[in-house]
This record gives structure tokens, C-alpha cells and sequence, in this order.
């Protein structure tokens, strides 16, 4: 990515080479986040003038437990999508996973078989779609729908009810509070979430992988000429991400200590619609997984502004998330433009 | 080329198989009663309509290399004010009245599609974040103008839309022909087919070239908008009723998937009408036959997963060459050889 701070040069100013500009301007490709990242701000203190319990502490901390599973669900997404690809199926990776789970579990098998087994097998399906958009050609859009078709068909078909999870290791995990400071304790899926997102902003950044698949994203013929993996680091992505939607299950069932066929419906859109928030570009090879976060963040603060709300049925509250949508991506979108 | 290289011989037999199942199947494939065709063949026919209007209008915001997440909101929308007012006619059978409230619902479907193509066009929203704006407020604004109620007509004329027949055809079939043979024409007939190409190759040459690729781009999804809109009516005359949170619900993906089976790549650049006519068609037919094969609830899904998955598969060249291709390059290392 080229930086814009070619002009100064062109005047021949050198020496004095502009290091105040610099610190006034930041890198192109932090732009979007640095602008999400202030809009997020403002929208957290529109919150704080109008509400007057939004200050606690807890507001924080539970956006953060309560969007667990769609930021390690949207985490894995953003290596998808950073290749340029698109990944449907992770709703119904998460439903399986939950469905298989609590079946499972009902059989009393061990537990700690038991989660393993449905890690394993969230990235096989990864594995499968990843081969078959690899070898096959198929597009990632059409392969990943029918993965939701089989994952979600597959989840029916074993159970069409709630199942509920009466093993104690799921129990305990489910009511085990982490305290952080006084009267502020969250629990252990947000620690699991906030893990997930360090492991991935370290892989990307500083690994090989990471490097291959931005260049993969910019462009998969130059990435292949220069002799990059790019059959393996594709397969590589969904295996990640069908990961990441497993993972997304097994906090599904330790929060509601529940399987159901029907959890995670929709997702999908929910964390595709936060990775671009966060300023992840669908077309591939530009974004970060912080950003990311901030699109989670966005997204869970919408939400919490209309449980504060509280007088809002359903229909107005569908709607006010659309215009807050809406009017985020438009300043976004305007912020970003100024910038260039 | 053999006939079994062209792109859609493998849906097109796959659409075949099926119909074969419901001949053996069902007890009346296609028989007339009361003057006009009557049984499954018909029921195809008559059920694809809605999907046929979605998809058409979806491969034409593809082939500008856009997507519309937004036309089962707006299928909803349309059918909910069509309920609305035709429920305040004082008499319900008043076909000048019917027609007028169809115009306002389809016009009013029409903004939506405006409002989506301002968004990509002229804000430059990538598409799929500015119709999931609408798809998300969508079901809420439907919601709200049925009052959070199912709104229950006994509109005659309404009715006609989805269950009528005319000249032994059901009328919700010939609007959805209709529909396709316009697109055809405008697209096929005159150069707005090349421009929608170059559009969804590349914008910026086509912007170059002379083209008005902002246009373009806000006209097809006005378009679609349009189509959805009258869809969502078919769907709710059929049903005799609005309802904001089924009606259209998960259509959007339907209506991709047919277009890829239809063989328009969803990057953008080429597209084929007839090709996602027939993607729908093949939808539609495995709602039915796993009716007609009498496959429980629960593995509907299942099924609809094979067959996708097989589609899929079977378009895809290089799987037919790893499949096939092991049978027919025995004979060419035997003639290197000899």
C-alpha cells in the first residue's frame, strides 16, 4: 500500500521532511479503524449524556461477554474474508456444534472428549469447503451456502428440539464468574473470545501465514507466481474459520447450557457485517482483526443502546439498528473519503 | 462442444431426474380440470413465479458485480401495504381499486430498490453492507405498517394475482413470463445487456469508456426492487394475507443460489437470464419433490444439501476433469504408446 505523504518531497523540502505531517497523519490503512474507532467513541458518550446508569462499568464488560461468540465467530471470518473469500456456513457450524455437544453429552461421553471432538470437526467442514473452492474452483459464496444447507440440515436431523446440558463441567463453566474489580466480574467465554482475537492479530501480523494470506487477498495470481502456498493457506482460512464457528458452539452451549438446531441463525451476516464495519474489504488483502473488534463493539453497542432504550418493541427496534447502521457507515464513509 | 460440456446440461438434466420423480410420484403431473391444466407440473410453474421475479432481478444487480440482501424485506413491505390498503376498500372486489393499490405497493417497492442503489452508487457503500442495511429495518418497517398484525384480505381480483389462471395458464406464471421475456428483450435486444457487463467487469473503464456506470448501477437495483416488490405481492395473494416476518424470509439466498446455477459468476461481468429462470425452476422442483418423495421434516434440509452440493459439483469443470477425466486418458497414453 502506498502512503500519501508524497508530496512534500516532490517540493523538495528534504531535510525538514515533514515529521510534524506524520504525526498528524496517519497511514492509509489505518484510517477506517482510527475512524470506527472515534465514531465508537462518540456513540458510547451519546450513551453516557442520555442514560443515566450507562457509566457502569458492567455496560463495558458485558458488551464484551454478551458479543463472545460473534467476535470469535467474525474473527475467523476476517481471514476468510481477507482472502478474498466469503464464509456462510459458520450460523450452521454453530448450531451443529451445539446440537452435537449436548447429544453427546446427554450420551455421557467424557467432556473432555467431548470438546475436542466438536473443535475437530467444525474444521473439517472448514477443511471440506476450503477443498472444494481449492480444487474444484467452486465460488466461496455458492460452496460455504451449501455448507450451511448440510451443517444446519445435519443439526435437524440429529435433534429438531432444545436439548438441554445437564453435564457439571458445562454447569460450572456457565455460572463460573472471573471478578475484575469490585461488584465487576465477567465470565469466562469473554476471556476465551478476547484470547482467540490476541492468538490471531499475533498470526496475522508476525507469521508467514499471516503474510501469505494479505497477499493472497491482493492478488491470488501474483501470490502463486511468487511461489506463496496458496492452495494450502485457502484451505488453511476456512479450516480456521469452521474452527472459529465451532469454538463460537461450545461458548454458545456453556452460556445457554443448552444445544439447539436453530442457535446462531443469521450470524453469518451479523459477523460479516462486523468485519466491514471494522474496515475489512470484502474484495480482500486490506483490514485487521482489531478492526474487527471495533465492528463487534459497534454492533453490540447498537444493541445495547436499545436495551436502555427499553420501551421499544420489536419492529422499532429492527428499525433504529437500521438507521444506526446506516448512519455509522454514512459518517464512516465520510470520514474515510476526507481522509484520502 | 458436446452437448454434455455446455454449461447448464447438468442442471438441466438434474431439473429432468426430478420432474421424472414427480411423474411416478404424484397422481396428477399435468391433467385439465375445471377448463384449465390442474396438477404438479402446474404447482412448479405457479410456485416459482415469486422466486423467478427475485432472481431475475438478483442477476441483474450481480452482473454489475453487486448483491441485494434486501429483496425479502422488500417482497415483505410491498405485500404488507398492498394488505393494508385493499383491507380500508370499502368494496374489496373493485378491480380498478386492486390495480391502483398493486401500482402503489410495486411503486413503493421501487424506492426501496432507489434508496439501495443511492447507497452503492452515489455513497459508495459496498453492496452487500448497504442492502443489509434495509434487510435488517426492512422486516421492521413491514411490521409496522401491518401494526404487528397478520392482515387478513378477501380480495377477489387480489386473489387472481396468485391462484388466478388466464387461457389455461395460472396468471402468477405469465407475469413471471413476462417479466423474463421484457428483461430478455431490454437486455438482449438492445446494448443495455453490454453495458451491464462492462459495468460489472469494470466500473472505472466503463466510467472511462463513456459509460454511466452510476446509473447503471442505481437503475438495476430500482429494478430488482421492483421485481422483488411484485413478488412479495404473488406471495401474499397467494396466502391471502400480509405477513412481515415469513413473507420472503431467506429468499435472498435462494435467489443467489440461482443465479449461480444459472452460470452468472458472482464477481460481476456476464450474466444469463434464462440460466437463473432455470436455477429457480430447479429450487422450486426440490421444494416439491421432497414432498412428493415423502422425506420427513427433519431431513429437508439434508436433501436440499445433496443436491446443491451436487450442482455444484457437476458445473464445476475441474471436477468433471478429476471425475471423468481418469476414464478417458487411459485410451490416449495407449495411443502414445503404440
Amino acid at each position: 500500500m502506498t502512503t500519501m505523504q508524497t508530496s512534500p518531497v516532490v517540493k523538495g523540502d528534504g531535510p525538514q521532511l515533514n515529521k510534524r505531517h506524520r504525526s498528524f497523519r496517519p497511514n492509509t490503512k489505518h484510517v477506517p479503524i482510527l475512524a470506527t474507532l472515534g465514531l465508537l467513541v462518540a456513540m458510547y458518550v451519546s450513551g453516557l449524556a442520555n442514560y443515566p446508569r450507562f457509566d457502569n462499568p458492567m455496560v463495558v464488560v458485558n458488551l464484551f461477554r454478551d458479543n463472545a461468540v460473534l467476535l470469535v465467530v467474525a474473527v475467523g471470518m476476517t481471514f476468510v474474508i481477507l482472502t478474498g473469500g466469503i464464509d456462510l456456513s459458520v450460523g450452521a457450524v454453530i448450531s451443529l456444534t451445539t446440537v452435537l455437544t449436548a447429544t453427546l453429552l446427554k450420551a455421557d461421553w467424557p467432556p473432555l472428549v467431548v470438546l475436542p471432538a466438536v473443535l475437530v470437526l467444525g474444521a473439517l467442514i472448514g477443511a471440506g469447503q476450503g477443498a472444494v473452492i481449492h480444487y474444484f474452483k467452486v465460488e466461496p459464496f455458492i460452496a460455504t451456502l451449501a455448507g450451511l444447507f448440510l451443517a444446519r440440515g445435519l443439526a435437524l436431523f440429529i435433534n429438531e428440539d432444545s436439548i438441554p446440558i445437564r453435564n457439571d463441567m458445562w454447569r460450572e463453566l456457565s455460572d463460573f464468574r472471573i471478578p475484575l474489580a469490585d461488584g465487576v466480574s465477567t465470565k469466562p467465554i469473554a476471556i476465551v473470545a478476547l484470547l482467540t482475537l490476541l492468538i490471531a492479530a499475533v498470526v496475522l501480523a508476525w507469521t508467514r501465514f499471516g503474510r501469505n494470506v494479505y497477499a493472497i487477498g491482493g492478488n491470488a495470481d501474483s501470490a502463486l507466481l511468487m511461489g506463496l502456498p496458496v492452495g494450502r493457506t485457502k484451505i488453511a482460512v476456512y479450516t480456521l474459520s469452521g474452527f472459529c464457528a465451532a469454538l463460537g458452539g461450545v461458548l454458545f452451549s456453556i452460556n445457554s447450557t443448552s444445544g439447539w438446531a436453530g442457535q446462531g441463525n443469521g450470524i453469518e451476516l451479523d459477523a460479516i457485517a462486523a468485519c466491514v464495519i471494522g474496515g475489512v474489504l470484502l474484495t480482500g488483502g486490506s483490514g485487521f482483526v482489531w478492526g474487527t473488534l471495533l465492528g463487534v463493539l459497534v454492533t453490540g453497542l447498537i444493541r445495547t443502546l436499545i436495551n436502555f432504550q427499553g420501551d421499544l418493541n420489536v419492529a422499532w427496534s429492527q428499525i433504529i439498528v437500521g438507521v444506526l447502521l446506516f448512519s455509522f457507515i454514512v459518517m464512516q464513509r465520510l470520514v474515510t473519503r476526507k481522509a484520502r | 462442444m458436446s452437448i454434455v460440456k455446455k454449461r447448464l446440461f447438468w442442471p438441466s438434466l438434474i431439473l429432468v431426474v426430478m420432474l421424472g420423480i414427480n411423474v411416478f410420484t404424484s397422481n396428477q403431473f399435468l391433467t385439465i380440470q375445471d377448463g384449465h391444466l390442474f396438477g404438479t407440473l402446474i404447482d412448479i410453474l405457479r410456485g416459482s413465479a415469486p422466486l423467478v421475479l427475485v432472481s431475475v432481478g438478483m442477476t441483474l444487480v450481480i452482473a454489475t458485480g453487486g448483491i441485494d440482501l434486501s429483496v425479502g424485506a422488500v417482497m415483505a413491505i410491498s405485500g404488507a401495504v398492498a394488505c393494508l390498503l385493499i383491507q380500508d376498500l370499502g368494496n374489496q372486489n373493485s378491480v380498478a381499486s386492486v390495480l391502483l393499490i398493486i401500482g402503489i405497493a410495486i411503486a413503493v417497492a421501487l424506492v426501496l430498490g432507489l434508496w439501495n442503489g443511492t447507497l452503492v452508487a452515489v455513497v459508495g457503500i459496498q453492496p452487500i453492507i448497504a442492502t443489509l442495511i434495509l434487510m435488517v429495518a426492512g422486516r421492521g418497517l413491514a411490521q409496522l405498517v401491518t401494526d404487528g398484525q397478520i392482515i387478513n384480505v378477501q380480495s377477489g381480483p387480489y386473489s387472481t394475482l396468485a391462484s388466478g389462471f388466464f387461457l389455461s395458464l395460472p396468471v402468477a406464471f405469465l407475469i413471471a413470463v413476462a417479466a423474463v421475456v421484457l428483461t430478455i428483450l431490454l437486455t438482449r435486444r438492445t446494448a443495455l445487456g453490454l453495458l451491464l457487463e462492462s459495468v460489472g467487469g469494470s466500473p472505472t473503464a466503463s466510467r472511462l469508456a463513456g459509460i454511466s456506470a452510476r446509473r447503471i448501477t442505481v437503475m438495476v437495483y430500482v429494478v430488482a426492487g421492483g421485481f422483488a416488490g411484485l413478488a412479495g405481492l404473488i406471495y401474499s395473494a397467494d396466502i391471502k394475507s400480509a405477513d412481515s416476518i415469513s413473507a420472503g424470509n431467506l429468499i435472498e439466498l435462494d435467489a443467489i443460489l440461482a443465479v449461480v446455477i444459472g452460470g452468472t459468476a458472482l464477481i460481476g461481468g456476464r450474466f444469463s437470464i434464462i440460466g437463473t429462470v432455470l436455477g429457480a425452476v430447479i429450487i422450486q422442483t426440490l421444494r416439491i419433490t421432497v414432498v412428493a418423495l415423502d422425506i420427513p421434516d427433519k431431513a429437508n434440509l439434508l436433501f436440499k444439501a445433496v443436491v446443491v452440493v451436487a450442482l455444484c459439483l457437476s458445473q464445476s469443470p475441474e471436477f468433471r476433469a478429476k471425475v471423468f477425466g481418469r476414464f478417458k486418458r487411459r485410451p490416449a497414453v495407449e495411443k502414445v504408446a503404440a
